[in-house]
């Protein structure tokens, strides 16, 4: 158990040092000029030289990139070439929204998922069955994006009940934070919600069929407040796994759902330091993607082996 | 569970339905206005930090300057109440208003405007600090006289006052113009939350008329659709500038909401690498112009609003003149010229920022080319990032598309640095007499110029963007030309 952990947790330190590197790299290539796009059409070669100096960036790419990350260690993220404000709180700001997004999208999902993917099963050999898992099969195949345009067309240019997009801070206005969130979290949730109908609905297929409910059964309860009431928890185990498996595909879809509806989350940030070149704040947001991503699927990793003991040996 | 589910249902539908009829929006109460702009400024230091979003944000709104520039172009008294120039041009003399202070408190005097001024000159870094070159020096007079000595004669000197360069600073204020901006406009800063909004909030001292809104939310939205639609769901107030032209029509037809046209300082240029062959021969860049139909470029590009160009001039620019027909769309002369020239099978590569604009009119030009036998290859460019190192940077083209944005930038056709490499003595003499002359001499040199740079076809100058407004109808006093580099918040109702 505890080699198992060890190793986990190597392979974790190795995975984020080798994207750090992959990261640098990629935003090394791209053609563009740092110092050019913050300065503007205006610049003097002679103030470019110095800019250029200033960013550090008329040293050996090595050297750039041994200096970024030793910073990066001590939890200094350096300063913005564009705005010329530290990097680190930004981005913990940043960070907060799209978890709120994140969160909620997650929430969205599962009380879709869970009364729908149960129904699924129970009546498995019905319409009612088919119908779920038709509209589950669709709503797998809508991407974010188009879902949030289509939201946003119905709910708020047309019947103008919730705001196209934008962002309230929660501890400002609780209830236009809660109705700024709507749109963004069904948008996210939906076809979260869709992916995850279908595990429900395995898992609670698999669980009808034991003995337990058969027993629950024949006291007379109908199948869905057995399922309810005894087998719940047996099927919650599978699905709790997809649903951490899912949580990256949520963290990339908030990227898309941000710009969608202009939420000032890591994922427009990246988007705008792009295009700006703000080299330093792209590596820093990928990197917290990438760590986030990674320290997901170690926790899923080690849940597997909390919750299934024949895997505490080391293979 | 069950019931849970249901609880949560129907909170969501509570909070919807409470919002049912009324606004979804930011702007709640008449004191409030919330606009929405694409551009988000980077910081609030416009010493340090180039481009259009901080002044657009800041500029008369919460920094003056001595002078400004009214919606019609003229340049019209602020901090100053009047001003007087020497016989030799030299010597400004302003009179300045009493009683204006600082957002901070700090009494607004000539010592300020001393200060103010020379700083551009220490501390700036940005490029546009070469404006002040030409001050020799700034006399304190009394507190309400400050005395401005040129090194010599400059037009140009007095207009670039209305600009950036002209804000007026307290030495008490400039501690952290990043995040704290002190200056003596109807507006502070409140607060701002990067990424997605700034908050002005009116200053109770301000000297002149106080502003009509308290409050006013600068929204920045980046995706030209996602700013639409926060109009039409009510989340702000006004559209400072629309970027497509598409949306537009469905505002118009909408009674909620005004719709502005007017004009802007931005000339969408196809220029020409004068650097290179065959574009250093007067008779194939005006070949190129002959062949493209302006006007159906214009229709195409931008749904036809905006203004067909001859020369580098906007309308609000005193010595503007109608030069659009100098070169008419004419395919047979333009096929004559360039086999007059030996290059009836010219083949070249356009390179144009990838904005949308820029991609739909070197569609046009392209196609009009291909008609009198050029073959264009049409290379969009990572706008600002790559156009900037291949086109702006390197020279690295043959033609390239873009809209150039700044107030009276044909001076730059006076720069034989710039990108274009347009190197005319006559048109660098004549831009150094109309800045030393009076202002008819000014007017008289620099129609002069925009003629010549136009028989010399500098450039292609396909249109002037135009500037569209969106509003909603409650919102009054908004200026249709966007003619300085401010959205005037001041003249609203």
């Amino acid at each position: 158990m505890a080699f198992t952990i060890v190793r986990r947790v190597a392979i974790l330190v190795v995975s984020v040092l080798v994207a750090s590197i992959v990261v640098f790299a990629f935003m090394a290539v791209l053609p563009g000029d740092p110092a050019q796009v913050a300065l503007g059409v205006n610049a003097t070669p002679e103030l470019l030289a110095k800019t250029r100096h200033d960013f550090g960036l008329d040293r050996p790419v090595v050297e750039q990139y041994l200096s970024w990350m030793g910073g990066v260690l001590h939890g200094d993220f350096g300063r913005s070439y564009v705005t010329g404000e530290a990097i680190g709180p930004q981005l913990i700001d940043r960070l907060g929204v799209t978890l709120w997004l994140v969160g909620a999208g997650m929430l969205v999902a599962v009380v879709l998922a869970v009364p729908f993917g149960a129904l699924a099963a129970v009546w498995h050999r019905r319409f009612g069955g088919t119908a779920i898992s038709g509209l589950s099969q669709l709503g797998v195949a809508v991407p974010a994006f188009l879902a949030g345009i289509l939201l946003v067309q119905v709910f708020a240019v047309q019947l103008r009940w919730l705001p196209s997009g934008g962002w309230t801070p929660p501890d400002q206005d609780t209830g236009e934070f809660l109705r700024g969130l709507v749109l963004p979290a069904l948008s996210l949730g939906i076809v979260q919600g869709a992916v995850l109908t279908r595990y429900v609905r395995s898992a609670v297929l698999d669980t009808l069929g034991q003995d337990y409910l058969r027993t629950a059964r024949s006291k007379g309860l109908r199948p869905y407040p057995a399922l309810m009431r005894h087998g719940m928890r047996n099927a919650a185990v599978p699905v709790v796994t997809v649903l951490g498996l899912q949580l990256t595909t949520l963290l990339i879809g908030a990227v898309v759902v941000e710009r969608v509806f202009v939420l000032p989350g890591l994922g427009s940030m990246l988007l705008d330091s792009v295009s700006a070149r703000d080299l330093l704040s792209v590596q820093a947001i990928v990197l917290v993607l990438v760590v986030a991503v990674l320290v997901v699927n170690f926790v899923v990793d080690l849940l597997y082996v909390v919750i299934d003991p024949r895997l505490r040996t080391a293979r | 569970m069950k019931v849970r589910i249901s609880a949560a249902l129907a909170l969501l539908l509570v909070v919807s339905a409470c919002s049912a009829g009324s606004t979804a929006s930011v702007s709640s109460g008449p004191d409030t206005l919330a606009v929405g702009f694409t551009a988000e400024p980077a910081n609030f230091d416009f010493t340090r930090t180039d481009g259009t979003a901080i002044p657009q944000a800041l500029l008369y709104n919460v920094y003056e300057g001595l002078v400004k520039l009214d919606p019609t172009g003229k340049i019209v008294p602020l901090l100053a109440r009047s001003w007087t120039v020497s016989d030799d041009r030299r010597t400004y003399d302003f009179q300045l208003q009493p009683g204006v202070k600082f957002s901070n408190g700090a009494p607004f005097t000539a010592d300020d405007v001393r200060f103010s001024i020379d700083r551009v000159k220490t501390d700036w870094t940005i490029s546009i600090k070469s404006k002040m070159d030409v001050v020799d020096h700034v006399e304190v007079v009394d507190p309400l006289h400050a005395r401005v000595v040129l090194k010599k004669p400059s037009n140009g000197w007095l207009f670039d006052m209305t600009g950036r360069v002209g804000a007026m600073f307290s030495p008490t204020g400039v501690a952290d113009l990043a995040n704290t901006p002190v200056g003596t406009g109807p507006y502070h800063v409140q607060s701002r939350r990067r990424g997605d909004s700034i908050v002005l909030a009116a200053n109770p001292a301000y000297w002149g008329k106080p502003p009509a809104y308290k409050t006013v939310i600068l929204k920045y939205i980046k995706d030209p659709t996602a700013l639409n639609n926060a109009l039409l769901s009510n989340g702000i107030d006004v559209i400072a500038q629309i970027t497509a032209p598409d949306s537009i029509p469905q505002f118009e037809n909408d009674t909620r909401f005004t719709v502005l046209q007017g004009t802007t300082n931005g000339e969408v240029v196809l220029s020409f690498n004068g650097r290179k062959a065959p574009f250093d021969d007067v008779r194939v860049r005006r070949a190129l112009i002959l062949a493209v139909d302006r006007k159906a470029l214009l229709d195409t590009a931008w749904a036809g609003r905006g203004t067909v160009l001859g020369s580098m001039v906007p309308p609000t620019d005193p010595w503007y003149e109608d030069l659009s027909g100098y070169y008419p769309h004419d395919p047979a002369q333009a096929k004559a010229l360039l086999a007059e020239a030996g290059q009836s099978n010219l083949s070249f590569t356009l390179r144009v920022a990838n904005l949308p604009y820029a991609t739909a009119a070197a569609q046009v030009v392209a196609s009009d080319l291909a008609d009198i036998g050029v073959h264009v290859t049409i290379e969009p460019l990572d706008f600002p990032a790559v156009w900037l190192k291949q086109v702006f940077t390197d020279h690295d083209f043959d033609a390239s598309i873009v809209q150039h944005v700044e107030a009276r930038d044909i001076t730059t056709f006076g720069n034989p640095k710039y990108y274009w490499g347009y190197d005319n003595p006559r048109v660098r003499q004549l831009i150094a007499d109309a800045d030393a002359g009076t202002p008819e001499q000014q007017v008289a040199d620099m129609r002069e110029v925009a003629r010549t740079i136009t028989a010399d076809a500098a450039a292609n100058w396909l249109f002037l963007y135009p500037n569209v407004v969106v509003a909603k109808k409650k919102v009054t006093g908004l200026a249709a030309n966007q003619v300085s580099e401010s959205f005037d918040l001041t003249g609203l109702g």
